[in-house]
């Protein structure tokens, strides 16, 4: 097992607590470099949606996870972002002018939907993103001069310092690439700044916060703001590599998947938004195969077992039924909300820390190292 | 003028319906500070199980309606039992997450079982009409509003005079201290979810001869009830009654005599002035905790 000895403060904040890190995290990094080149493109587009789903995630771990506050409406902001890019694009703009902008504008909006937050705790504020979220919705299908109403805008190619980046180019997956690891950068750096300890500390108890100084005010208003912003970048990815936005493509469903990313990977802490994200994503495809493929190898398996060709045609069409139903997306969500909170509560990464621990302490491990203490006598009307 | 009356009553009924739900989030909001978000969806789901008794099994109007309001009360302690409780006393995004999971649930299964095709109850007077001068009222519009203040004045009345709702109460004001008192949290907190997916239920059987069931209607309508109950004050059960009845005439009109689209963001305009200007809402006793 690893001691981390801390002599100063220093040591405290670094990026890396220990060397082994560097290592671990280059291999992760040479792998991704190498990826697009060894991987099909369906993966390779698959893998540009996971970074792009990351960022948003690490847009909302700031706001949810790490400041405690809540939204649920995140695809407001990647909407007002993938807008800001289609619109500046349409007027001849390059990706490194309006990609900056739709981040500043975003942030901008972001802010001022945090203002109400000074007021609001918890389901207050989360109904008044959802509002939000409402109000953003209708206006892009409202506002037709510059949203082309429902039907919709075409968005280019990125024009990138005069290169074209192709939406299924290696090299708009490379531009994916680049942006989440800044993002994270950016977001790791943060957190270990005064403004990070800051939104730490109104998330652990704002009462605490506010004795020490800390002004509740601008801090909420700022991890609003960063989170929008943050969100807005991602917005302009997401346009690109739809190539195509309309409002329905920014409903309710959008940001409840957001949310979904950081909760089953686990909302505390970075590695979550990643792992959260790759299973979001991958979570279609496998719906897919689950309709297309289970079916059969059920029937197989039942020949296997001795059952005739009549029971295993059978069985292959009841459970195509079954799956083909529609809504199974939603009830395979539905569900997979349902479990994690229930049983997995800490998410992915909590499972993977838990893992790591058991091995580290091997004969040791407890369970209750990681059990949540639950408070009963909480009332948000005495706050 | 005619035309203002005639919008007015049919905002009336549909601010009922809203008032409704309103009334299930405030009813489990009071007692657990949890908020649930698939309270549309009961309602949708008392629509098809009212659907189930009538049209299908044959029964008796009266008769399914009891049914299926007895049913979601089980399906509202089963709930309860099962999903909510292991995680009370969790922070309050996780427990939201649950309830939106199990909103898209139900809507999925309500897909899967009754399809997705429109269905329609007749009840024994959605064809008559009641006019007084030139005014036509719908009888089936008229039966939500009365039974919508009826239900109010009852659960009201439950809440104030009886031993289980002060009990009620007590446990809403604080759990634990309402446990060293004596009172059995768990299974008030259970009777809770029963009564608040009755009421549900309730409203599901009353919209279902005015609009269809469809497994979809749970959503929009249960997401318009938070207006409701936060201008109502989250947390006051003639307020969600009275919120309600604001939002749905507010959103009728709007959609009469604005132009399009203002009738589908109407209801959250209001919602986002009042949490700025009045987070407490119109009878709200929101006190604010000073550092």
């Amino acid at each position: 097992m690893r001691f981390i000895f801390k002599t100063d403060y220093e040591q405290d904040i670094k990026l890396f607590q220990h060397g082994g890190a560097w290592w671990s995290y280059g291999l992760l990094f040479a792998v991704l470099a190498v990826a697009p080149y060894l991987i099909g493109s369906y993966l390779q587009s698959q893998l540009v949606f996971v970074f792009i789903y990351a960022i948003v995630g690490v847009a909302l771990m700031i706001l949810v996870g790490f400041t405690g506050q809540g939204s649920i409406g995140h695809a407001a902001f990647l909407a007002i972002g993938a807008y800001t890019a289609a619109f500046l694009q349409a007027r001849g703009y390059p990706f490194e002018v309006y990609f900056p902008v739709a981040g500043i504008l975003t942030g901008v909006v972001g802010a001022i939907v945090g203002i109400p937050a000074l007021r609001l705790h918890g389901i207050y504020l989360l109904i008044a993103t959802i509002s939000f979220a409402f109000i953003v919705e209708e206006v892009l299908a409202r506002w037709e001069s510059v949203t082309h109403g429902n039907e919709g805008m075409r968005v280019r190619a990125v024009e990138f310092f005069g290169q074209t980046v192709s939406r299924d180019s290696n090299s708009f997956y490379f531009l994916c690439l680049g942006i989440l690891v800044l993002v994270i950068i950016g977001t790791l750096n943060l957190m270990r700044s005064p403004t990070g300890r800051a939104f730490i500390a109104i998330r652990d108890s704002e009462t605490a916060a506010k004795s020490m100084g800390i002004d509740l005010a601008k801090y909420k208003v700022r991890s609003f703001a960063i989170s929008a912003a943050i969100t807005g970048l991602a917005g302009t990815l997401y346009a690109h590599k739809m190539s195509f936005i309309s409002p329905e493509m920014f409903t309710l469903l959008l940001s409840i998947e957001f949310i979904m990313v950081i909760i089953i990977g686990g909302a505390f802490g970075l590695h979550g938004a990643i792992l959260g994200a790759i299973f979001i994503v991958m979570v279609d495809p496998l719906i897919t195969m689950l309709k297309d493929d289970l079916p059969g190898m059920v029937a197989s398996l039942s020949r296997g077992f001795g059952v005739g060709e009549e029971g295993a045609r059978a069985v292959q069409d009841r459970l195509y039924a079954i799956f083909s139903a529609p809504g199974l997306k939603g009830a395979i969500y539905g569900l997979i909300i349902i479990m994690f909170v229930l049983f997995e509560p800490m998410g992915l990464y909590g499972r993977w820390l838990k893992i790591k621990l058991y091995f580290q302490l091997f004969p040791l491990y407890k369970k209750a190292t990681f059990r949540r203490q639950k408070t009963y006598v909480k009332s948000e009307r005495n706050r | 003028m005619l035309d203002f009356l005639q919008q007015l009553v049919s905002g009336l009924a549909l601010g009922c319906i809203y008032g409704l739900i309103a009334l299930g989030f405030v009813l489990i909001y009071k007692a657990t500070e949890v908020i649930n978000f698939a309270q549309g969806d009961l309602m949708m789901l008392g629509g098809f199980v009212a659907y189930t008794y009538i049209t299908i099994l044959g029964l008796n109007y009266w008769l399914g309606f009891l049914f299926a309001v007895l049913t979601m009360g089980l399906v509202g302690m089963t709930i309860e039992r099962f999903v909510v409780r292991p995680i009370l006393g969790y922070p309050l995004f996780s427990i939201i997450m649950v309830t939106i999971g199990l909103g898209f649930l139900l809507r999925s299964l309500a897909g899967m079982i009754w399809g997705t095709d429109d269905l329609k109850i007749e009840a024994p007077f959605s064809e008559g009409v009641l006019r007084i001068g030139d005014l036509v009222l719908a009888y089936d519009k008229l039966s939500v509003i009365v039974v919508t203040v009826i239900l109010i004045a009852v659960l009201y009345l439950f809440f104030n005079r009886t031993r289980l709702g002060t009990a009620m109460r007590a446990t809403s004001e604080n759990m634990l201290a309402a446990y060293y008192m004596g009172i059995p949290v768990k299974r008030v907190v259970s009777l809770v979810w029963a009564i608040s997916a009755m009421v549900a239920g309730v409203a599901g059987v009353l919209l279902a001869p005015i609009t269809f069931v469809h497994s979809n209607v749970g959503l929009a309508l249960g997401l318009k009830a938070f207006p409701a109950a936060v201008l109502g004050g989250f947390g006051s059960i003639p307020g969600a009654l009275v919120g309600g009845l604001i939002i749905g005439v507010v959103e009728t009109l709007a959609g009469f005599y604005l132009p399009q689209g203002w009738k589908d963001v109407a209801p959250y305009i209001i919602l986002l002035l009042v949490l700025l200007l009045r987070p407490e809402g119109l009878f709200g006793a929101l006190g604010r905790k000073k550092v």
